[in-house]
């Protein structure tokens, strides 16, 4: 019998050691042992506010981790409605159908208010606004170039090049897109008869990003480039976020006081399952492409302490957390809301039972 | 034709063939130069030990999806050499009729199946049936994308093995599974390493069935019932984002990356090296 | 090769039959798992297909608001920047491929061919990186306006320079399908038999003339099966694509718009497809790519095989 080559019988000792020590690794928990991991995953619109409130959270509560994806709310409310994830999240409000179709009652819990911004990359970094009409005509692909008259008559002053227009939108299934096409839908007639609203639609041009990261990654990197991403997305990454003319004919840029203020009239009139579209409202100050953005959580959750503390952060994020909003130019809930969220929170149970005790 | 002009020809031919050869290598080689240079200004200890941070915040690591990435490896490893090498045997060894033509011919089949496509299987039989998304369910992927590299390279190493060495073996009395256990196995060792270190190659780098399964992990893992991090997915993340910060730490990831799967192949060479001349 | 075909008989203890029994077991589990992949994805498209039948192939408008899904587009950028990836890779790869095993002297071909047989592990999404930062980017600002400039009155060159697009998918396609290309075919080259190389050398030709007569008209089809192999995985290939492609399921004339691949679509959209019908669309599309990649697959095994003797080289 021919020797064993000493280095081959090593090597396959090694592996197996190598399999073994990865595999016993693989069991147990990571250094930081004994943790809970709540899984969500879901819109990207929020996602910097999130990731950081996770990240604060910790401090919070050490025993949870909060593991989020964002994929898309597309994604949220699939995997949601699948139940492969703890909590979802979406900006597009899930429809009746979805709602029915899902295993359990579903929630839709707001956490912040956004603005879907126009952003774009142009030589010089001019500062550019846009009307409705201007942005469906941009989007339907009936405006092609930059220099075209009637972007010039809405920017006077503004040195526009003679560049071919590139539209980025979303790829995925997108919250961010329901935002933006339910504006598009409601300000332009084309639009809704062409394209409609939702959170992945059938667009007549332009090129697609993966996730707002992806949007704002395309944009930012082509010249000449139009797309439309959540504020934080475009400030963080020193791309420009024009201003919109609102319904009451004024030129409003987005900031958080414009958003408060297109909330302002929903908070009024919010429905009990907070569904409610933000665009278009009728106020003075208001940015035209505001919307809340919800996490979604079963009512009935079927793990108690995984669902004491999904309730727990609930609170907190809907209180603490909103500390966080403004350096990430969200918008903090309007205070009437927070408390009917409340509400609805504590209507939380795991077997019937509430899961937040009374505070 | 006139012998000049056929050398002539015949010069031409040969430049433009090795000038096809330089066409080729040249590209690849500077890809690799420039992955190396910018992944090696990115990388730093901080990469190695820390986790990510949250979206805009400079630093943080991608300690998490390099052993992620260790740990779906040993998982798809457990799960897919066993079963490979053993069929590797029966494709050798066995004397039924028909059935070891099938199983050749299906793992020739499996081997070219794109992977995103064994990600959706793994999704509907694994994530969805489990109601989540796990290391195992990422593990179950790899395992069976590595499948038949396992199967394909165990059997003809096993074929190798010259059959005096049985002979001898079983003329000493030794039961057949002894045999090929004790004697044939372990002569086909190193080739069957070889193989192995090329599916570890081959699956580190997969990231599209890894989107759906394994799914991802802000942080350590947790066991193998949740997501986990690997560094493919990581990368892809990052490199699609528009954070600059992301983007150093992409190419890094890329560069740790490359880093692993090429020692596995180097390995596999070394392993092998003037022990099967005539065969590779 | 050989095996113990002198015991017929099924003797053997118990330990013989448990261990037949276990390596039987072990390639029943193979075939079980690739059937239940054929099932499974069978099942999952199965309302997809009832709900579009054969026009999901020949209709181009995916429209998930309106729940009506047909993959012309995909099926259209899948084929053309496989094909755009083909026609520089299989010229590029055959050529180094014949300089490797018939013209380089022979220091020159072990270290090469081992460099070529490393880059062809690199993983899909390391290609893609590149791709995002380095090679789209050169696409916009130097060659499309170059080539919109000189070809533009051409449709394949028309339109704004996104620099992601067909253009940029083809490209990486090819970069990565060469390597695989070129160790294929050296493969090929090399299993034929060196009489014929004699032969032709003992007539008096020259080095080319041997490898055109004597060579390459040998392995013709072994090529051709390399040819098929690296489309099968050009097929197949994610990541990088998904990178640089555009993303966008429209057909277009130009190289320069977006445009869509099967397997990039799925990694794009499969996790959030919100509907049923959705998934199962998708699912379908999956499908579709692996009866397509089976079937070059196994014509160009087949093709590859003929030439005896690489069977080793298909292994990839």
């Amino acid at each position: 019998m021919r020797s064993n080559v000493p280095a081959s019988l090593i090597l396959s000792v090694a592996l197996l050691g190598l399999a073994g020590l990865v595999l016993t690794v693989g069991f147990a928990p990571g250094p930081v042992s004994a943790q809970m991991l709540m899984n969500g995953t879901g819109a990207t619109f929020p996602y910097p506010i999130y990731s950081k409130w996770f990240d604060e959270y910790i401090k919070v509560d050490p025993s949870v981790r909060f593991n989020y994806q964002s994929i898309g709310s597309g994604g949220g409310i699939r995997q949601i409605m699948e139940r492969t994830v703890d909590f979802g999240a979406s900006d597009g409000p899930m429809t009746d159908e979805q709602l029915t179709k899902a295993p359990g009652e579903l929630f839709h819990i707001p956490t912040v208010l956004g603005a879907v911004v126009p952003t774009y990359k142009l030589p010089g970094d001019p500062k550019l606004r846009f009307t409705s009409d201007l942005l469906a005509e941009i989007f339907l692909g009936k405006i092609t170039k930059w220099n075209d008259p009637r972007i010039v008559a809405v920017n006077p002053g503004v040195a526009l090049p003679d560049r071919p227009i590139i539209v980025v939108h979303r790829s995925d299934g997108s919250g961010t897109t329901y935002i933006w096409t339910d504006y598009l839908a409601k300000v332009s007639k084309e639009w809704e008869q062409r394209v409609g609203r939702g959170t992945s639609v059938n667009w007549p041009v332009g090129l697609g990003g993966k996730g707002n990261e992806g949007v704002a990654g395309q944009v930012k990197s082509t010249p000449g480039a139009i797309g439309y991403v959540e504020l934080a997305y475009a400030t963080k990454n020193n791309l420009p976020a024009a201003a919109i003319r609102n319904q009451a004919g004024k030129f409003v840029e987005p900031s958080i006081q414009s958003t408060t203020a297109a909330a302002a009239g929903a908070a009024k009139n919010m429905p009990s399952d907070f569904r409610v579209s933000l665009t278009n409202p009728p106020g003075e100050d208001a940015y035209p492409i505001a919307s809340f953005t919800w996490l979604l959580v079963y009512k009935d959750q079927p793990h108690q302490v995984k669902g004491q503390a999904l309730v727990k952060f609930l609170w907190w994020a809907i209180h603490d957390g909103q500390k966080y909003t403004s350096n990430l130019l969200y918008a903090p809930l309007p205070s009437q809301v927070v408390s009917q969220i409340e509400a609805k929170v504590k209507q939380i149970t795991y077997q019937g039972k509430p899961l937040l005790a009374a505070r | 034709m006139k012998a000049r002009v056929r050398r002539g020809i015949n010069a031409v031919m040969e430049w433009l063939t090795a000038m096809s050869a330089l066409v080729v290598v040249l590209p690849l080689i500077l890809i690799l130069v420039f992955l190396v240079y910018q992944g090696a200004s990115a990388l730093n200890l901080d990469f190695f030990i820390h986790l990510p941070k949250p979206v805009g915040e400079p630093g943080g690591g991608m300690a998490n999806a390099i052993v992620g990435t260790l740990i779906l490896i040993g998982l798809a490893s457990c799960l897919g050499l066993p079963l490979g090498i053993l069929g590797g045997v029966y494709l050798a060894e066995s004397r039924d009729r028909r059935l070891p033509w099938v199983i050749r011919f299906l793992a020739d089949v499996l081997n070219g199946v794109p992977s995103i496509v064994i990600g959706i299987f793994a999704y509907t039989v694994v994530v969805l049936p489990l109601r989540r998304f796990s290391a195992l369910a990422g593990g179950f992927a790899l395992a069976v994308i590595m499948l038949p590299i396992v199967l394909r390279t165990t059997e003809e190493l096993v074929r190798l093995v010259p059959a005096s060495l049985r002979e001898a073996a079983l003329a000493l009395g030794i039961p057949e599974w002894k045999v090929i256990l004790r004697v044939v196995l372990p002569t086909a060792r190193a080739g069957i390493i070889t193989g192995v270190m090329v599916s570890i190659a081959r699956i580190a780098g997969e990231t599209a069935p890894l989107l759906f399964t394994a799914f991802g992990n802000r942080f350590w893992h947790q066991g193998l019932l949740q997501p986990i991090a690997a560094l493919p997915l990581q990368i892809f993340a990052y490199a699609i984002a528009p954070y600059d910060d992301w983007h150093r730490q992409a190419w890094a990831g890329a560069l740790v990356l490359i880093v692993m799967i090429f020692s596995s192949s180097l390995i596999a060479r070394i392993v092998t090296k003037g022990r099967y001349s005539g065969v590779r | 090769m050989r095996r113990l075909a002198h015991s017929t008989r099924v003797t053997g203890g118990w330990g013989d039959h448990l261990f037949r029994l276990l390596i039987r077991a072990a390639a029943l589990i193979l075939l079980v798992i690739v059937l239940g992949l054929v099932i499974v994805m069978i099942r999952a498209a199965f309302p997809s297909i009832r709900a579009f039948g054969w026009s999901f192939l020949f209709t181009s408008r995916w429209d998930p608001v309106a729940e009506k899904f047909g993959a012309l587009p995909l099926i259209y950028g899948t084929i053309v920047s496989s094909v755009l990836a083909l026609l520089i890779a299989v010229p590029l790869g055959i050529g180094a491929a014949v300089y490797l095993s018939e013209v380089a002297p022979p220091w020159i071909s072990p270290p090469i061919s081992f460099l070529i047989e490393l880059l062809a592990a690199v993983p899909s999404v390391v290609y893609g990186l590149w791709g995002i930062f380095i090679l789209a980017p050169w696409l916009r600002t130097q060659v499309q306006p170059a080539l919109g400039a000189t070809l533009g009155f051409l449709p394949l060159f028309q339109g704004p320079p996104y620099g992601v697009g067909m253009l940029a998918a083809g490209l990486i396609l090819a970069i990565m399908v060469v390597p695989f290309i070129i160790a294929v075919s050296r493969e090929v080259l090399l299993a034929v038999p060196n009489a014929q190389r004699e032969a032709a050398l003992a007539l008096g030709a020259t080095r080319w003339e041997t490898t055109r007569l004597a060579v390459l008209r040998y392995a013709r089809s072994g090529l051709m099966g390399a040819v098929l192999l690296g489309l099968g995985r050009s097929l197949g290939e994610t990541m990088a694509v998904t990178m640089v492609i555009g993303n966008r399921p429209e057909i277009s004339a130009s190289l320069f718009a977006p445009g869509y691949t099967m397997a990039s679509m799925i990694a794009n959209e499969f996790a959030e497809a919100t509907s049923d019908l959705y998934l199962s669309a998708l699912i379908e599309v999956g499908l579709l790519l692996f009866v397509v990649t089976v079937i070059v697959n196994a014509l160009a095994r087949l093709l590859v095989w003929s030439v005896g003797g690489a069977v080793k080289a298909v292994r990839e």
